[in-house]
């Protein structure tokens, strides 16, 4: 029982990532883009944020506001790099998923590179505290596993509803869902189907900043060129798990985290297996869940990775 | 105006060199870097010393061969970066293979462990092709997926299975095989540089032989080309995409083994040295050819070599030619498409001519 | 109430898209109350010059004025605002939202700053539905409408958002006959308030509803006058710039045995649905049957079910006595079937690929092109020119991507292909969907041909005079089932448009 209090309140706090990175990659797929990038992004946003409260707190005690600013900043690098993607696979139709490649190799590429520069070598921070919310943190077994983490957490898993609430009360969100399943229809209506993309790459890259610096941040507080371990690849697979919903995202960003979180336990679960084997469990999982769900792709938008052009006639 | 569509085409390809320089100067720029010393670095002084030179022909192997792979692939419409993986299981298969059979006389173990490191990798490319072809997995997805579980399964043979004897009797434990024996080996010419650069060149031909000459490449290129098409017209899409991703595993598996015969000659960590994914970039700007993609993965071979020479001599990181391969990959998808473009050029072209009738008037 | 449009005006509109004049120096005028038909044949620049009064497209040169004032849409918003509004050939319809979410896209009133107030929409909509007597259910989603339902929901849209001057670009197409009569009936109780341009290439609607003519080829007015001073026949002559008779069927029944035997199948679409349930039907050699009905009742599914390219659920498929029922799309082309698929551009043909490559597409490893499987070059360039030149292929050479070619000649470039593979038995699906006259004419011809040696072919489309013209029997299909079959003798259009609504006849 304490062990698996133990592993679910680590697959929590582990699951923001997924989550924040999947959840903006869902509004790209929802306007019809396909990032690939997020990988890079994600590198980029982590190291920006870890880079912040590093460079201001050598040595001492950081004030929190400090990882604060490296989020914010994170976010908008990250915003950034949407809109970077957006001018190739937007304005100029490039194929979204090679472009993709592109992106995460870039995004990976500059970080190692900055990081190399301004840090140099393994550098812990001492990161984001956690916030135990007073009262509800001591409740048994429930306590832990919710209310005993860092602040993200929290905002993390209430932007949830938020995201349902844009995609589908908001007239931006009806926006978004128009141009990335019909997007002439979308444009017949006097929609600006690109600039509608541009937004929505905007805030999914913007999300995907913040997920990187959650990682550099919050969870393994230091930057590394192998800090994001393939998470932004996972979370472009977890938009297919939830089939574009927002909740349903979050139950696959979970499970995610689950499978992540054994190979902390593996001594406790009393499982003889070599550790390499652990760590590849999400890697497995992605892929068999892949193979079940990617055949039923009922809610995917119709025209994902298809470039609009109001000129080409059909 | 006669020539314009060759202008057009020239100035357009001008403008994306252009932008690829002026976004890696800006990366270098924030570093603070001397800019025109670095690109000397990467792109020169290789090309100075034979010594270099050997090294950027030693890199240019293992590219030629992956991105050859990945070329059939990408023709056949599947997009492979899981070739890192699949290099990372032909340098198991090779080398367990040379530590079973390496009493065997040399024209029999060598061919054999060769062999072995195709099969695995075939195998590693087998899973993504099939997923795809009868459960529509996305194989950017499914490769990237099995390249994490490669290298983790990579790492385990050789800290447990493949461990160096010697290694565990020291008690140091450095992840490695043992010394794998010389009936192996694939021999040298001069420096590092091996014969392993002949496999590269003849498979280049047999590469363009059977995409553009057989039934089978014709049949593999129009599934790459429109799948739909070659569905209805009785072509088993399915069949020849997942055939495709085998051959493209099989040529990443073939690289690494050539790659422990010739250069390493024991597994050790950091062989496929990323590669996998830039051989991706090295089958783009070859333009999915095995005419371009010769010197394409010279070019590539100098860029990774350059940038190993940059941390010393202008204080730039090797990484720097991830962020490079990154753009190339950009501006080479952005470029075709801006190519393709008929809309543009002609508008181009009107507006052009629009200035000139003006200036005659 | 904004002002009404009393007049508006095109003046000297051009537009290029690269190779094609699009649209050369078009003028025209509509007055209030008016209804305008724009004639001329597929590919003559209608839609494009309507998408230039929409703002879709920018023109490169010209005017538009309402009411004497110059206007400039930069985008179809613009044109909302001045009171314009279209109903576009291919409904713009997000089909997974509601009716009520799709006028919500252009209902800019109901946008508020963080909720999108769907009532309003809702009452807006019912408000235009009860005013209009065009009956929709504001809820419901588009994916489960009917095509005649989604026209209503595409006009409903267009008045909402405020529509004065109505643009409807081949409403009829996908209608039957009997939903056509009710469409021009409401058009007509329409234009007491509204001016109209119709777009149409039917010329007893055009005769039937509008006040003027404007008959546009290649892109430019060759005629515009009053519709009453001519015929329908004057018209005609005058759209296709000479008079085209399409051959007909003539010839006596050819009485050959079965060829083809879909004996009670169930195949399911896309959507999981059944698409064909227990579908049954003969076509013998010889003969042309032709499949009538409104295009998304099971033709697609049909055509791809026989021929293997889509799994069947139950029931057979003798193709001259051997079951092709759940075959390998090669087996079944090696029995000798030919297929011409409704999308020519990506099924008909690989569009990067030259047009010699595309004619060997199903036939790159037999022995005619093909040495133990290494390709015989010469035989490929010799056969391309020879197809070239009997089907009188438009292309610069056969190194071409056949991507590039016009519709009419990628089609030419299947049907030579698919022809001299020779076939035992064809199937053409919409062959003449979107070609000129020349094109139809040398198709039917052909298909003709075919029938004359002996093919039985099946025939499937929903242009009722090619299914009259060109058939020996008639069978008409409706949600997935064959309604009835009719000889040649026994067909005529009203008779076939009770059947393709999906009533019994005693109905």
């Amino acid at each position: 029982m304490d062990l698996l209090v133990n592993i679910l309140s680590m697959t929590v706090p582990f699951s923001v990532a997924l989550l924040l990175a999947s959840i903006g990659e869902m509004f790209n797929q929802r306007s019809g883009v396909f990032n690939l990038g997020c990988e890079g992004i994600m590198a980029m946003g982590a190291f920006i944020g870890m880079l912040v409260p590093f460079l201001v707190g050598h040595g001492g005690a950081v004030a929190g506001g400090w990882n604060w600013l490296g989020l914010l900043l994170a976010a908008i690098i990250g915003a950034l790099l949407g809109l970077f993607f957006g001018v190739i696979v937007v304005t100029f139709r490039a194929p979204q998923g090679i472009a993709g490649i592109g992106l995460q190799m870039f995004g990976v590429g500059t970080a190692g590179t900055l990081f190399r520069h301004f840090v140099g070598g393994t550098q812990s921070i001492p990161g984001m505290a956690d916030m135990p919310i007073p009262g509800l943190s001591r409740i048994p077994v429930i306590g832990p596993i919710l209310f005993d983490h860092n602040p993200i957490v929290y905002l993390a898993f209430l932007f949830v509803p938020v995201a349902w609430y844009i995609l589908f009360k908001t007239s931006w969100g009806l926006k978004v869902r128009a141009v990335g399943t019909h997007p002439r229809a979308a444009d017949s209506m006097g929609i600006n189907v690109s600039r509608t993309r541009y937004e929505a790459l905007a805030l999914g890259g913007a999300l995907a900043g913040l997920a990187g610096a959650y990682l550099s941040i919050c969870q393994v507080k230091m930057f590394s060129d192998e800090l994001i371990a393939g998470r932004g690849f996972i979370a472009v697979a977890l938009v297919y798990f939830g089939h574009w919903h927002p909740v349903k995202i979050m139950g696959g960003a979970l499970l995610f985290s689950f499978a992540q979180t054994i190979q902390y336990n593996v001594q406790g679960l009393g499982i003889d297996l070599p550790y390499e084997f652990f760590v590849m469990l999400p890697y497995v999982v992605v892929i068999v869940v892949l193979a079940f769900t990617s055949r039923n792709q009922k809610g995917s938008p119709a025209a994902l990775g298809k470039p609009f052009n109001r000129e080409i006639r059909t | 105006m006669r020539h314009f569509k060759l202008i057009y085409k020239i100035c357009i390809i001008l403008l994306a060199v252009l932008a690829t320089l002026l976004m890696s100067s800006v990366i270098l720029m924030i570093l603070g870097a001397d800019i025109w010393r670095t690109f000397y670095t990467i792109v020169i002084t290789p090309l100075t010393r034979v010594g270099h030179l050997t090294e950027v022909f030693v890199r240019m192997v293992p590219l030629c061969i992956i991105a050859l792979g990945v070329a059939v692939a990408y023709r056949s419409g599947i997009i492979n970066i899981g070739a890192e993986g699949q290099m990372a299981m032909g340098i198991l298969g090779f080398t367990t293979v040379a530590l079973t059979l390496g009493s065997l006389p040399k024209p029999i173990v060598l061919p054999l462990a060769l062999l072995s490191a195709v099969l695995c990798g075939a195998l590693w490319g087998f899973i993504p092709g099939i997923l795809k072809s009868k459960l529509e997995v996305s194989e950017l997805l499914s490769t990237v997926m099995l390249n994490y579980i490669a290298a983790q399964f990579y790492s385990f043979c050789l800290r447990v299975p493949l461990l160096d004897p010697a290694e565990a009797l020291s008690g140091a434990g450095t992840p490695q095989s043992a010394r794998l024996p010389s009936t192996i080996e694939i021999g040298r010419i001069t420096g590092r540089l091996h014969y392993g650069i002949f496999i590269a060149l003849v498979l280049a031909v047999l590469v363009y032989l059977f995409m553009w000459k057989t039934s089978f490449g014709y049949k593999m290129r129009a599934s790459g080309a429109q799948s739909r098409a070659a569905r209805y017209g009785g072509i088993s899409v399915e069949r020849y995409v997942t055939l495709a991703m085998v051959i493209s595993g099989a040529f990443a598996g073939l690289a690494g083994g050539v790659e422990i015969a010739a250069v390493h000659r024991r597994a050790i960590e950091g062989v496929t040295n990323n590669y996998g994914f830039s051989a991706v970039v090295v089958a783009l700007f070859g333009m999915l050819h095995p005419i371009g993609i010769i010197p394409a993965s010279f070019f590539f071979a100098l860029l990774i070599y350059g940038s190993t020479l940059t941390p010393r001599a202008v204080g730039v990181p090797a990484n720097i030619v991830d962020v490079m391969q990154g753009l190339i990959i950009i501006v080479i998808v952005t470029t075709q498409m801006v190519l393709q473009n008929s809309y543009l050029e002609d508008k181009v072209r009107r507006s052009i001519e629009a200035r000139l009738s003006r200036k005659e008037a | 109430m904004e002002e009404k449009i009393r007049q508006l005006r095109m003046e000297h509109i051009t537009k290029r898209f690269p190779g094609v004049l699009a649209s050369d120096d078009i003028s025209l005028s509509v007055d209030e109350g008016e209804v305008l038909a724009l004639v001329g044949e597929n590919g003559a620049g209608k839609t494009t010059l309507m998408n230039i009064l929409m703002g879709i497209y920018q023109q490169d040169e010209g005017r538009i004025f309402i009411n004497g004032e110059e206007q400039h849409f930069r985008g179809p918003e613009d044109a909302f605002k001045a009171g314009l509004g279209m109903v576009h050939q291919q409904y713009m319809l997000v089909p997974n939202m509601t009716v009520t979410e799709n006028v919500a896209l252009g209902y800019k009133q109901a946008w508020k700053p963080l909720r999108l107030d769907l009532d309003m929409v809702k009452r807006r909509v019912e408000e235009v539905s009860s005013h209009y007597g065009l009956a929709v259910n504001p809820d419901a989603y588009i994916w489960q409408l009917s095509v005649g339902e989604q026209q209503r929901v595409e006009l409903v849209k267009t008045l909402c958002l405020g529509a004065r001057f109505l643009i409807l670009d081949e409403p009829t197409s996908a209608l039957t006959p009997q939903e056509t009569d009710e469409l021009i009936e409401l058009l007509g109780r329409m234009k007491q308030e509204l001016s109209i341009i119709f777009i149409s290439h039917k010329l007893n609607e055009v005769k039937a509803l509008s006040d003027k003519v404007v008959i546009l080829r290649h892109g430019a007015v060759v005629f515009s006058g009053n519709t009453s001073d001519y015929s329908s026949s004057e018209i005609a002559t005058l759209m296709t710039g000479h008079e085209i008779v399409l051959p007909e069927n003539k010839e006596p029944d050819m009485d050959g045995p079965v060829a083809l035997s879909i004996q009670d199948i169930s195949v399911r679409s896309d959507r999981g649905f059944l698409a064909l349930d227990h579908f049954s039907l003969d076509v013998h050699e010889g003969e042309i049957v032709g499949l009538a009905g409104v295009s998304g009742n099971g033709q697609r599914e049909l055509a791809e079910a026989i021929n293997g390219l889509r799994p069947i659920v139950e029931g057979k498929i003798e193709f001259f006595g051997v079951d092709i029922a759940n075959r390998k799309p090669w087996y079944v082309i090696d029995h000798g079937m030919g297929y011409i698929p409704e999308e020519r551009n990506i099924e008909g043909i690989v569009p990067s690929f030259a047009v010699k490559e595309n004619f060997i597409l199903k036939d790159s490893d037999k022995e005619r092109f093909s040495r133990h499987r290494f390709l015989r070059r010469k035989e490929i360039n010799s056969n391309a020119e020879q197809l070239k030149e009997s089907f009188d292929i438009r292309t610069p050479n056969t190194t071409t991507a056949a991507g590039s070619l016009s519709g009419g000649n990628i089609q030419k470039v299947i049907l030579a292909r698919e022809i001299t593979r020779a076939p035992k038995f064809l199937i053409a699906v919409y062959p003449t969907r979107g070609l000129d006259m020349g094109a139809i004419e040398f198709i039917h011809q052909e298909l003709l041909k075919k029938r004359r040696e002996g093919i039985g072919i099946l025939l499937v489309s929903e242009e009722l005079d090619e299914i009259m013209n060109l058939s020996d029997r008639i069978a008409v299909i409706y949600k997935g089932h064959v309604q009835k079959v009719l000889s040649h003798g026994e067909a005529n259009k009203a008779r076939l448009g009770v059947l393709m609504a999906g009533l019994k006849e005693d109905q």
